[in-house]
C-alpha cells in the first residue's frame, strides 16, 4: 500500500490498470479525458497487455465494448455527459446481454445550455437503464469502487455491468490524498475472468442478441435482470467487507453519520457528501440533532435499510444534484420518500436541488437546507415543492 | 457442443432461461422456414445454367445451394422470392414464377 | 470542526499557479498531511487570470466547495492587483504574498489590503536568474514556506528534487532548488 497525491481521475485510471482488463474501448470526453489518455498511455508504454480500442464516439466505444465482453473479454470504458448520452440505446443492451462490462463515470451536466461542469443528470438520467450504479464521494473511493466493481459485475449471481460515479471536476480533477493497493494485491483481489458463453469459444459456439418476438421470452428476461439486482445487495456488501479487509476501508451501501439520535437528517450523494459531513460536524457542536446519511449505492437501490437508518427521524432533507422535469422531485428525494413510506411514524421528507451545472455548494447552504428541516420538525409548514440552494431567485 | 432441451420453453419461466438471452447453439437461422412469405418462386432451367455462381453471389438468403461446384438447387425453405437471382442470371435460366400455382401443382 | 488551512492562488494561465498548487499538496503528502488542490475550472487560456485553490490539515478533509475565506493568498502576477480584488473573502489578518519587486509597505497600502499582512517577493527576477524562464511558481512556494511555517524549507526542496529529478538533469534541479531558497530568503514584509 502506498500514499499518493493523485486526481479522482488519476487514482481511477491506476485503478483500471491495476485491474489490467482485456480490452478498453473509449472515447475522450471532458472531465472523464484524463482516464481515457492516461489509460492509452499504459498501453502505448508496455505498461498493461489491454487491447485498447479507440472508437469515433461513444455509441461506438459502448457497442465495441459490448462486442468485446460477448467475446469472452474482461472489458471496460469511461464516460461522461453527452457521451454516456449518446451510449445510451447500448446501455441497455450491456444490461440485459448480462455482460459484467464496468465503467466510471465522471459525472458532468448534460447540454444545454452548453456546461461542462458537475452534477447528476448523465448517470441519473441512466439509472433505470439496468446498470448497477455505485457513487463514490471523493478520489479515494472512486479507486476503491472502480476495483469493487469488477467483483460485482462478474459474480455469478449478477452478471450486471456496473457504473461507478465520481463528480466531474470536483473530484476528477482535484488533487487528493489516496491510499492505493499494490497491483497485486488488485490483481488478486478481482481474480481470473470468467467468461459465461463466450463467442470465441469455437468448440461451444452461442448466439448473442438474438431476436424475441410477441410471443418470445422478453418478459421472462427481464424478470430475470431485476432478480440480477436483487442477487447484487447482497453481493454488493460481501466484497464491500472482503475489500474492508484487505484495505482497512470496508464499503455498505451507504454510511450514516450522526444519524443515531437525529431529529432531522439530509440524505447526499457524491461530493456533497463530505460538505454535509463537516457542516453535521459544525452543528453537532452546537447541540443540534442532524444526521447524514449517504449513498452510495442507487442502483439497486437499499430501500429497506434506508427505511430503517431514517427511522426515528422527523424531517429527512434529500440533497439531489439533478433534477427529473415534472416530477415529484429530484431521483433521489423520489427514491428515498417511497423507501419512506411504511415507515411508522413516517418522517417528513424535503427535496433540496442544488449544484446543477456546476453551481458550487458552500457549507452555508447545506446549513440552510438543515435549517428548512429544523423549521418542519418544529411544525412550521414547510412547502413540499423543490427547495433550491444557492440558486439566483426571482 | 451443449446439449440444450427446448422441447417445452413455453412453459418456462425466468430463472430457466440462458443468461443474457443467449442461444447455446449457432446458425439457428437454419431452423426457421422463412420460405413461407414467398409470392413468387424462382425455377432453374438445368439446361440454360453452366454454374457460374453468380446468383449464387446474389442471393440475400443464402438460399441458392452448391453441391460440387455446381448449382444444386434453390432452398425453398428460406428464400423469399426476391428474384435477384433472376435478374443477375446472364443467361436468363431463372424464371420466376407464380408461387400458389406452383403449389397448387406440387400438391396434385 | 477541523482546523483547516486554506490558500488561494491568483494567476494567469502558464504562470504555473496550477503546478504550485499541486506541489504544494505534494509537499503536505510528504509531511503525512491531507490536503486538497484544485484550480477553478474553466476554459483554459494562456494569460487569462485563473484561480487555484489549496486546502491542508491534519485531518481529512471533507469539503469539497470553492474556498471562500482564504487564509493565504498568493499572487504570481502584480498586475492582477488592478484587474481583481485578490483580498476578497479574505479574513482579517489574512495573508497576501505577491510576487513583485515593490516593497510590501508599498502594496499595504492598498485599501483593498487594509488588515490583511502583506509580503513580497521578486519572484519573477528570481525565476529569470535561475530557471532561465519567468514562471514564478517556485519562489512564491518558498515564500509561503517562510511565511506560513506551514512546512519547513527543506520539505519543499526535498519535493522539487524529488519531482524534477524523475524527468530532468542536475542542472535543471539545482536551478529550481535555488529558486525556492531564494523565494525562502527574499520574501520580505510586515
Amino acid at each position: 500500500m502506498s500514499r499518493k497525491a493523485i486526481t479522482g481521475n488519476g487514482a481511477v485510471a491506476l485503478a483500471l490498470k491495476q485491474v489490467e482488463p482485456d480490452v478498453m474501448s473509449a472515447y475522450p470526453i471532458t472531465p472523464q479525458t484524463e482516464i481515457a489518455q492516461n489509460y492509452a498511455q499504459f498501453v502505448a508504454n508496455g505498461d498493461v497487455k489491454t487491447e485498447y480500442i479507440a472508437v469515433e464516439s461513444e455509441h461506438s466505444a459502448m457497442s465495441a465494448a459490448i462486442g468485446a465482453a460477448a467475446a469472452g473479454a474482461r472489458t471496460i470504458t469511461a464516460t461522461s455527459s453527452q457521451g454516456f448520452a449518446l451510449m445510451w440505446e447500448m446501455l441497455f443492451i450491456a444490461a440485459s446481454l448480462r455482460l459484467p462490462i464496468t465503467m466510471p463515470v465522471i459525472t458532468r451536466a448534460l447540454s444545454g445550455p452548453i456546461n461542462i461542469h458537475c452534477d447528476h443528470s448523465d448517470s441519473m438520467g441512466g439509472r433505470d437503464c439496468g446498470w448497477i450504479q455505485l457513487y463514490g464521494e471523493d478520489a479515494q473511493e472512486g479507486y476503491d469502487n472502480a476495483i469493487q466493481a469488477f467483483r460485482i459485475a462478474e459474480h455469478m449471481d449478477v452478471r450486471l455491468p456496473v457504473m461507478t460515479m465520481i463528480d466531474g471536476f470536483i473530484i476528477s480533477g482535484a488533487i487528493g490524498p489516496v491510499q492505493t493497493l499494490d497491483d497485486d494485491k488488485v490483481k488478486e483481489f478481482v481474480g481470473e475472468y470468467q467468461a459465461v458463453n463466450p463467442l470465441l469459444d469455437a468448440d461451444n459456439p452461442v448466439t448473442v442478441g438474438p431476436f424475441d418476438g410477441l410471443h418470445g421470452w422478453y418478459f421472462e428476461h427481464k424478470v430475470s435482470q431485476n432478480r440480477a439486482m436483487e442477487n447484487a445487495m447482497r453481493v454488493i456488501e460481501e466484497v464491500g467487507a472482503e475489500y474492508g479487509k484487505l484495505t482497512g476501508r470496508p464499503y455498505s451501501h451507504f454510511t450514516t453519520h450522526h444519524l443515531d439520535d437525529a431529529e432531522v437528517a439530509l440524505v447526499a450523494i457524491g461530493s456533497a457528501a463530505g460538505n454535509a459531513k463537516t457542516v453535521v460536524d459544525g452543528l453537532r457542536e452546537k447541540g443540534r440533532k442532524v444526521g447524514l446519511l449517504k449513498v452510495r449505492t442507487f442502483r439497486p437501490f437499499p430501500a429497506a435499510q434506508v427505511a430503517e437508518a431514517l427511522a426515528g427521524v422527523q424531517v429527512v432533507g434529500v440533497m439531489d444534484r439533478s433534477d427529473s422535469f415534472g416530477a415529484q422531485g429530484g431521483p433521489l428525494f423520489t427514491e428515498i420518500r417511497s423507501a419512506l413510506y411504511d415507515a411508522v411514524p413516517r418522517p417528513q421528507v424535503l427535496n433540496f436541488i442544488y449544484g446543477l451545472g456546476g453551481r458550487d455548494i458552500f457549507p452555508s447552504d447545506i446549513e440552510e437546507a438543515v435549517s428548512v428541516c429544523e423549521q418542519a420538525a418544529a411544525g412550521e409548514s414547510v412547502t413540499q415543492e423543490r427547495h433550491y440552494l444557492n440558486l439566483r431567485e426571482d | 457442443m451443449k446439449k440444450w432441451q427446448i422441447d417445452d420453453i413455453d412453459t418456462w419461466g425466468p430463472s430457466r432461461h440462458e443468461l443474457g438471452a443467449t442461444i447455446p447453439r449457432s446458425g439457428t437461422a437454419d431452423d426457421y422456414n422463412t420460405g413461407g412469405w414467398r409470392v413468387e418462386r424462382p425455377v432453374r432451367d438445368r439446361e440454360k445454367c453452366n454454374d457460374c455462381m453468380i446468383c449464387f453471389f446474389a442471393c440475400p438468403d443464402s438460399s441458392v445451394v452448391v453441391e460440387d461446384g455446381k448449382m444444386a438447387e434453390i432452398d425453398l425453405e428460406h428464400c423469399k422470392g426476391c428474384g435477384l437471382c433472376a435478374a443477375v442470371c446472364p443467361r436468363d435460366a431463372i424464371e420466376m414464377t407464380d408461387e400458389l400455382e406452383a403449389r397448387r401443382k406440387e400438391e396434385e | 470542526m477541523q482546523e483547516v488551512t486554506e490558500i488561494r492562488w491568483h494567476a494567469r494561465g502558464g504562470q504555473g499557479a496550477v503546478t504550485a498548487a499541486k506541489m504544494t499538496a505534494e509537499v503536505a503528502l510528504s509531511q503525512d498531511k491531507y490536503f486538497q488542490a484544485f484550480p477553478e475550472y474553466g476554459p483554459e487560456r494562456s494569460g487569462a487570470p485563473l484561480v487555484a485553490f489549496t486546502r491542508l490539515s491534519d485531518e481529512p478533509i471533507q469539503v469539497y466547495s470553492a474556498v471562500e475565506h482564504p487564509d493565504y493568498v498568493l499572487v504570481l502576477d502584480p498586475t492582477l492587483l488592478d484587474v481583481t480584488d485578490v483580498t476578497e473573502g479574505t479574513p482579517d489578518g489574512a495573508v497576501v504574498i505577491v510576487n513583485s519587486e515593490e516593497p510590501a509597505a508599498a502594496l499595504a497600502g492598498r485599501p483593498e489590503m487594509s488588515g490583511r499582512s502583506v509580503y513580497t517577493v521578486p519572484a519573477t527576477r528570481i525565476a529569470l536568474e535561475t530557471i532561465k524562464r519567468a514562471i514564478p511558481n517556485t519562489p512564491l512556494i518558498g515564500a509561503l514556506a517562510k511565511v506560513s511555517g506551514l512546512f519547513p524549507l527543506e520539505a519543499v526542496t526535498d519535493e522539487v528534487r524529488a519531482s524534477l529529478s524523475k524527468k530532468f538533469g542536475d542542472e535543471v534541479v539545482n536551478a529550481n532548488l535555488e529558486a525556492v531558497r531564494r523565494g525562502y530568503e527574499e520574501v520580505s514584509g510586515e
